[in-house]
């Protein structure tokens, strides 16, 4: 067994699948750092992701297109976290409750709206997923070549999306408000700063991502539309920010690791254990437990997490 | 200090029947406000005067429902405080405004306007700040976390955010209240070049001494109306005293001696770890005896918290022991110190205090309702409880709708009141009073001062933990001082000398 593990195959094999796990989840995760930076917690995350699972899955099968469902994908999650900024931005109600209602409701409606289209098929209905484009040269370094260089390009995009995220968040200005307002509204108030419209754009950002994050799953990763394709993705995003300190490299950092655990399980799966592949599925939601237990002591929360923000709410 | 003679006559500011209502409640009342370049404007008044209001309103912040405000004799309208600065409005709040984890640099550009469209140009503004740093010679190091800064640091960093954005003038509220004296010199100091330099100063407070020494000219405040605005030159502390309270102020309570007797509250090598593990109480020891009032004064955040939260019971220690009445105190458990006979008036009485959605009996009932007298058999007893409620409302005044009406239904010092009514019911052992008058007006601070004394007179040990050092001075039969968890000095009440504590709040050693 330890032999099979350290095969050229293997290794090349395990890499891939780490960098097509991670994909989604670093998607999400990016998407939730966003918008906890300006002050948001959105638990809507898990429901946003299967929308969009489920959206950009039905577009390209109705147009035939993978980028059209992909971009569908985005403007629900959009159109789902601008309901969320309402609720949360402009209601000032519990970001836990109202989050966890997303869920539900988008989790309910992506159900409804699949059975409205195919009913209960013998066969679910596939589209021709994302091919996997390889980088060349890069592609052809021995043993690495093939597990980090022949990917999807949303797994690019999302690569590309970490130091992006991470520029926006510290090199500019825009970055310096959404920080102030995730730790000190008044204060981004009080320099002519938008608190509300700063947090619904970050919602709106994060949920187009979100979206993004799920479409991956139906459209590269497999090619059909399940109810349970996101499988606790949401979940583990959230975790991620907390693992990563809210900080998207060390965030990057988390879901590679989630994905290495994730690939390494379905290749253990392979090698003819006789123990429930079920066992094998919890590992990497285990070590996810695990991890958060050691970090998250030291972890620096954006102080006006979960705290609405209004103007004139004192008396005097 | 002579009134400086304005540059020009148009005034900087004019503010005409400025009207705000919050619900029922009119904050301003028909106010007009006037300002001239150059000039240091003392805006003095009991808390809930409407001075904070009224400046809220002049940056933006506020809306208000009748008047009209000119800057340079142009109407304005400032919609939020982006209008304000763009109009050369800068506002120092008693809060400030700056997010600890980022640095200096962050805390200051954010929001401003510079060529680079959507980068950081942190390069230029760091020239752009060293510049004004030189120019009004207000040094902090713009590379540093604003967490690591000492308070005094920090409101200069709030004076550099809005110098930054070339504010023509400054509002500062309550300035002062969290300085130690030297840092207050140290802003004086600021002020007056700010002044000279053609840039006027709104100096909101109520320390009337502050007023008199730094400011120009004084407006004062009173139930949201000005009831007199005058020169400083032209008036004095008891005029000023009088105008702001509109009656003849009480003189200062007296201080009633009493022979004190054996010690009931011991402390011996405390050490305590704050939030982030720090040392915020060092091997602290301390004694108090029956019939005095122990006055701890400091510059908050020397460990006078951390030292109430654990004769509370609800912070750990590492190290030392307590004893009250000479019995051991089980550190750490909040129903010890109960049950000790430790009467707990905590600092932030919303917070810790009160139950502010529960009614006003419940919060009486909160550290008795399992006794004997009030419960049997695990079933409360609310003829009893109800009965205690009436007496204890009249005993101590609470103005309320009633036993069943919610905390939050009452005024701060009506909180207070019911913190007093349940701590000193059961006539405790040691009372222990932290911030017990912050935020209150004169007639509750009257009170509470009142009570204290009366505990002291009854037996009990007293300890006061207070910012306010006129208040420490004026009731305390011993004083310490606290600076970075430690004694820095021990006076006797009476004839302390205030630039001494002054020093040891700062921690120059004697």
């Amino acid at each position: 067994m330890i032999g099979e593990m350290l095969s050229v195959t293997f290794i090349t094999g395990l890499l891939g699948a780490m960098m097509r796990m991670a994909t989604p989840i670093i998607f999400a995760m990016l998407g939730e750092i966003i918008t906890e930076r300006a002050g948001v917690l959105n638990l809507g995350i898990e429901g946003i992701m299967l929308m969009g699972a489920m959206t950009g899955f039905l577009v390209t099968l109705s147009t035939g297109s993978l980028w059209t469902g992909v971009l569908a994908a985005a403007l629900v999650g959009m159109a789902f976290a601008l309901f969320m900024a309402v609720l949360v931005v402009y209601l000032g109600l519990s970001q836990h409750v109202s989050g966890l209602g997303i869920t539900l409701f988008a989790t309910g409606l992506a159900m409804f709206i699949y059975r409205l289209y195919f009913g209960s098929p013998t066969v679910p209905p596939i589209v021709e997923p994302f091919t996997r484009i390889e980088i060349p040269l890069l592609s052809q370094i021995p043993i690495l070549g093939q597990g980090l260089f022949h990917h999807y390009s949303l797994t690019y995009i999302a690569i590309l999306l970490i130091p992006a995220v991470a520029i926006l968040l510290y090199k500019t200005k825009v970055g310096l408000k959404i920080r102030t307002v995730g730790e000190n509204p008044f204060a981004a108030d009080t320099v002519g700063v938008n608190v509300n419209l700063t947090r619904t754009l970050c919602l709106v950002a994060g949920g187009a991502l979100m979206g993004i994050g799920g479409a991956f799953l139906t459209l590269a990763h497999q090619n059909m539309f399940l109810l349970d394709v996101i499988g606790g993705r949401g979940w583990v995003a959230v975790a991620m920010v907390i693992f990563g300190n809210w900080d998207p490299v060390k965030g990057a950092i988390g879901a590679l690791l989630f994905g290495l655990v994730d690939g390494l399980q379905l290749r253990l799966q392979g090698l003819g254990l006789h123990v429930s592949f079920d066992l094998f599925l919890m590992i990497p939601y285990l070590i996810t437990v695990i991890a958060l237990i050691g970090v998250s002591r030291r972890a620096s929360v954006p102080a006006a997490l979960l705290q609405p923000y209004r103007r004139e709410d004192k008396g005097g | 200090m002579p009134a400086k003679t304005p540059v020009n006559d148009t005034p900087v500011i004019e503010m005409r029947g400025i009207t705000k209502r919050f619900l029922d409640n009119v904050a301003n009342d028909q106010i007009d406000f006037t300002l001239r370049a150059g000039e240091i404007c003392a805006l003095l008044g009991e808390n809930g005067a409407g001075k904070t209001t009224l400046m809220n309103i002049l940056f933006g912040y506020y809306s208000f429902d009748e008047g009209s405000i000119a800057i340079r004799g142009e109407e304005v309208a400032l919609a939020s405080p982006k209008d304000a600065i763009a109009n050369g409005i800068g506002m120092i709040h008693q809060h400030f405004t700056l997010v600890p984890t980022q640095t200096v640099l962050e805390n200051i550009v954010i929001g401003t306007k510079d060529e680079k469209r959507f980068f950081l140009n942190l390069k230029g503004a760091h020239k752009k700040l060293l510049d004004i740093q030189e120019q009004f010679g207000l040094h902090v190091d713009p590379d540093a976390r604003v967490w690591t800064l000492s308070i005094g640091q920090q409101q200069k960093v709030e004076i550099l955010k809005a110098l930054y954005r070339n504010s023509s003038v400054l509002i500062m509220d309550e300035p002062t209240a969290v300085l130690a004296p030297q840092e207050t010199v140290d802003l004086f100091k600021t002020l007056r070049v700010l002044a000279e330099q053609g840039r006027s100063v709104i100096f909101i407070s109520h320390k009337l001494h502050e007023v008199m020494e730094i400011s120009d000219r004084v407006v004062v405040l009173r139930n949201g109306r000005v009831v007199n605005q005058k020169r400083t030159a032209d008036t004095d502390v008891k005029e000023l005293a009088n105008m702001m309270v509109g009656r003849e102020v009480l003189e200062r309570i007296e201080r009633k001696a009493v022979e004190p007797g054996e010690p009931v509250l011991e402390i011996s090598d405390l050490t305590v770890l704050n939030d982030k593990g720090l040392e915020a109480v060092k091997k602290f020891s301390l004694t108090v005896r029956r019939g005095e009032i122990l006055g701890i004064a400091g510059v908050s955040g020397n460990g006078q918290t951390e030292l109430c939260e654990v004769l509370f019971g609800v912070r750990n220690v590492e190290t030392g022991t307590v004893r009250i009445g000479g019995e051991p105190l089980r550190l750490g458990h909040p129903l010890s110190s109960v049950r000790s006979g430790l009467a707990r008036i905590p600092e932030d009485r919303i917070y810790m205090g009160l139950l502010m959605d529960m009614t006003v009996e419940d919060n009486l009932q909160l550290e008795n309702h399992w006794t004997e007298r009030f419960a049997k058999n695990g079933l409360r007893r609310f003829d009893e409880i109800a009965a205690n409620s009436q007496t204890l409302i009249t005993d101590y005044s609470i103005k309320t709708d009633g036993k069943d009406a919610p905390a939050k239904s009452l005024s701060g010092g009506n909180l207070q009141k019911v913190i007093l009514a349940r701590e000193l019911s059961s006539e405790p052992e040691v009372v222990l009073a932290s911030q017990p008058t912050r935020g209150l007006d004169v007639g509750a601070t009257e009170y509470i001062r009142q009570r204290m004394v009366e505990e002291k007179v009854r037996g009990a040990g007293v300890v006061l933990v207070s910012d306010d050092l006129d208040e420490v001075m004026g009731l305390s039969d011993r004083i310490i001082v606290m600076y970075e968890g430690e004694i820095m000095g021990e006076v006797v009440g009476s004839g302390a000398d205030r630039e001494q504590i002054g020093l040891w709040m700062t921690g120059v050693g004697s």
